[in-house]
């Protein structure tokens, strides 16, 4: 690849990731908001969201650290939640330019969320490494820099404001598996079962020495299992 | 251990096994899982995350319970009628917040 195509990939990528990090600006913002309300400092927050640059994954492991759990939890936790990427950029392997390096890789590796997931698996052509460090640059900058603004300003909010604030992400996760629950019964299904064993293991005093991670983790990989067994998926539902 | 390295490390253990899965099968497989299980289990895996990360707590995400089941009912309401992301975050915050001044 010559270097005026690899520019102009890299501008392709940058194009169709704006709309991406515009969307994390704002989710994010709550993340700042909530994390810093749960008693961490600034600066502390913002680099969760740069290192970790994922939603569901950071949003739990930064829980369990607040309830002091051990490394061990957080780690399997976040891990265990993040399985799903292993999918997708397997999935991705199939739809990357011949010839692009190892280091490249481990580079726009990083930054393989479920949008940029999305928009790189559906782009017609395949992707190059430049179109991949344009498509994650503006998601990057979107969720640290959406993170900081909430962490900051999260201070100067009402506190009735700042307290109502904490609804947001668990809202944003159900606006994430409703729509595609509607479509799909076997997903509302994993979704019931795994609510009820989450439940199940809250509630029930016999289990009351699992922790709300091991509690996530079970109830995952049960309720995914089950499904799994129950309803298998074609080939086209897993590349969505 | 101080309680910020505490936090620091817990952080990069974060990083760390959100980075491996994403880069790990970028760098070793150039071909697709053949088990019809696995690929299936893991299509279930957001979605059964997601809903335990929810439910419950989103019931105690507020000391007034009550506050709190009105947020829910708010987000799953527009979320049933496919509206964004941003707009069931806040339409849920707003309605929490005005349960609470009553």
């Amino acid at each position: 690849m010559n270097s005026v195509s690899r520019k102009e990939e890299f501008i392709d990528g940058v194009k169709k990731g704006i709309p991406i990090g515009v969307g994390y600006l704002a989710v994010s913002f709550t993340f700042g908001i909530w994390a810093v309300e749960g008693g961490m400092p600034i600066w502390m927050v913002v680099f969760i969201s740069f290192s970790n640059l994922t939603s569901a994954g950071q949003f739990a492991g930064t829980r369990l650290i607040l309830d002091a759990a051990s490394f061990f939890e957080i780690g399997l936790s976040v891990f265990v939640i993040n399985i799903r990427y292993m999918l997708m950029s397997l999935a991705l392997t199939q739809k990357l330019k011949e010839g692009t390096r190892l280091g490249q890789k481990l580079i726009f590796g990083f930054g393989v969320t479920d949008e940029v997931f999305a928009v790189a698996s559906t782009r017609e052509r395949k992707v190059s490494a430049p179109y991949m460090y344009g498509l994650i640059s503006t998601p990057i900058i979107g969720w640290t820099l959406g993170t900081f603004l909430g962490a900051v300003t999260g201070n100067l909010l009402p506190e009735r404001l700042a307290d109502a604030m904490g609804i947001a992400l668990y809202a944003m996760f159900i606006a994430i598996i409703i729509p595609p629950a509607k479509k799909s019964r076997a997903i509302l299904g994993a979704i019931i079962i795994s609510i009820i064993i989450t439940c199940i293991l809250k509630y029930v005093p016999v289990f009351s020495f699992i922790t709300d991670g091991f509690a996530m983790i079970i109830a995952t990989v049960i309720a995914s299992a089950v499904m799994a067994v129950v309803a298998p998926v074609k080939e086209e539902e897993v590349q969505e | 251990m101080s309680l910020y390295v505490r936090y620091f490390v817990a952080i990069v253990i974060m990083a760390l096994v959100t980075y491996i899965p994403r880069a790990l099968p970028l760098t070793l497989f150039t071909k697709q899982i053949k088990s019809r299980f696995v690929k299936s289990f893991l299509f279930y895996v957001p979605y059964a995350v997601l809903a335990s990360l929810t439910f419950p707590s989103i019931f105690y995400c507020t000391q007034n319970i009550y506050a709190a089941i009105v947020g829910t009912v708010v987000a799953l309401l527009l979320a049933f009628f496919e509206k964004s992301l941003v707009i069931v975050a806040a339409a849920s915050v707003l309605a929490m917040f005005l349960v609470n001044l009553l």
